[in-house]
């Protein structure tokens, strides 16, 4: 069975905003990724040194992977269909062929390893990465993926092999598509509820692990990486860091600048000038985790030096947390 | 970041599939996408983890030469997994994997077994069993 649905395929800094936004646009909405981003609370900040992949503690300027997706479906009250097959690889992909049949563009959750289409260097072991498939011609399906700059194709067992990829957060067959096509949107609303929650998130959790406490908490950390792990764990440790701020997905600087992009945006629509003003902010804040990235460049190319670098490092963080921890505040009461 | 500091450090990490989407400031103030080839420090980090891979990969290739791990191990850390990882993939208990990985009970497995790893490690059965492939193998991953 031969199925193309005229999908119009864009790319995108994130994953998850992408796929959203794209999906949208299917159905006569229009949102960019950045405002799907600031909509859907998608700025976040926790690490967990505790919780370990390949040895290395985690660190995350993300929410939890299909966060973004249910906010934004909340908020704009957009009806999304969701089914995992946990057990029934075959019934996943035939639903997929019945779903494009239909003409219903089709997202879903799948491991990047074994993406074919995908470069060698960023081909992890990531379970969460969302694509969306439009079509189908003799077993081989169509994708829009919106990390990449153009369409991409699966064969049907590539397919099947990314979607039961195995380990943490297996996607086990799991697909969504919009399920009624969406009616009126209060955007003013929406971005209200966006923006609280992430100032809320980043300033009162009250476990050190998250937000504004969560990133003073790392400056500790990496203080004392060097006396505590020595110089070549150090240096591992930190660089992760750095790797899960700019890695695929980020949109650099740890989204702080899709945040600043989403803060114009919202500007416009709610006709509020003070959040221009804070776009500025969040810019600055941005450039500073870059600043940070770059001393982290330099430990990595001394890795067997002991040096200071970690100090100035964690420094830097440091400023992070109050630079930031004064912008949420502003931010709530600008729009009180 | 303003538009025109967006960094275009090629070290061709993606492979020409795209270049990165940042958000930054053009002359008036506004909002606009820019597109990078690259940053040196993100080049430099996704280095660094490689090398770490690459290590490991090297120092299980040559305890298999030796004979002091199975193929298994080697071609496990090839693709970046660990025993649980493995396991999963298989439908095995770790405990069955972490057996396998000893050259012993290796060279004991019925040939649906050697099959069904490699498949998961996406070569053929022959390469699996093969240590003499491996003295020959180059590291060819980033």
């Amino acid at each position: 069975m031969n199925s193309e649905i005229n999908f119009e395929h864009r790319q995108a800094a994130h994953c998850e905003n992408g796929v959203v936004s794209n999906l949208l646009r299917f159905y006569g909405v229009e949102l960019s990724e950045p405002m799907v981003f600031g909509i859907g609370s998608g700025l976040f900040f926790s690490h967990m040194p505790f919780l370990k992949v390949d040895g290395i503690p985690v660190t995350s300027f993300r929410p939890l992977p299909g966060i973004i997706f249910s906010r934004i479906a909340k908020r704009l009250h957009i009806h999304f269909a969701r089914k995992k097959y946990r057990r029934s690889p075959k019934k996943a992909m035939e639903e997929l062929d019945k779903n494009l049949a239909k003409g219903i563009p089709t997202g879903m959750l799948v491991g990047v390893y074994h993406l074919s289409y995908f470069p060698e260097p960023y081909r992890f072991h990531f379970n969460a990465h969302n694509i969306i498939v439009y079509g189908e011609e003799n077993s081989t399906y169509k994708i829009s993926d919106p990390i990449m700059e153009n369409v991409s194709e699966l064969s049907y067992k590539e397919l099947m092999r990314v979607r039961y990829a195995k380990g943490v957060f297996a996607p086990k067959g799991h697909m969504y598509w919009v399920d009624k096509a969406p009616g009126a949107i209060d955007l003013k609303a929406a971005i209200q509820k966006g923006i609280t929650q992430t100032c809320k998130h980043m300033l009162t959790i009250p476990v050190p692990l998250f937000g504004v406490k969560g990133i003073r908490y790392m400056s500790k950390q990496v203080r004392n990486y060097p006396r505590k792990l020595g110089p070549r764990k150090a240096a591992l440790f930190t660089g992760q860091i750095v790797r899960a701020q700019e890695e695929i997905g980020t949109g650099g600087a740890g989204f702080r600048y899709m945040y600043a992009a989403f803060l114009q945006e919202a500007a416009k629509v709610t006709d509020n000038d003070k959040l221009r003003e804070l776009s500025f902010n969040m810019t600055a804040i941005g450039d500073m985790w870059r600043e940070f990235a770059t001393i982290t460049g330099r430990i990595i190319k001394n890795r067997n030096k002991g040096d200071e670098n970690y100090d100035r490092a964690a420094d830097m963080l440091l400023k992070i947390a109050g630079e930031e921890e004064k912008f949420y505040q502003k931010l709530l009461k600008s729009i009180q | 970041m303003k538009a025109k500091e967006v960094p275009q450090d090629d070290a061709d990490m993606m492979r020409g599939k795209w270049k990165d989407p940042i958000y930054t400031l053009d002359e008036d103030g506004n909002y606009t996408t820019s597109y990078s080839l690259g940053w040196e420090v993100k080049n430099a980090v996704m280095q660094q983890a490689w090398d770490n891979i690459n290590e490991k990969v090297e120092e299980t290739k040559r305890k298999v030469i030796n004979g002091k791990l199975s193929p298994v191990a080697y071609y496990m850390e090839k693709n970046i997994m660990d025993v649980s990882l493995l396991a999963k993939y298989m439908g095995l208990w770790r405990w069955t994997v972490k057996k396998h990985l000893k050259p012993k009970h290796f060279n004991k497995l019925p040939q649906e077994i050697i099959e069904q790893y490699a498949d998961i490690f996406n070569i053929a059965p022959e390469l699996l069993t093969s240590i003499e492939a491996l003295k020959t193998t180059e590291n060819d991953k980033e």
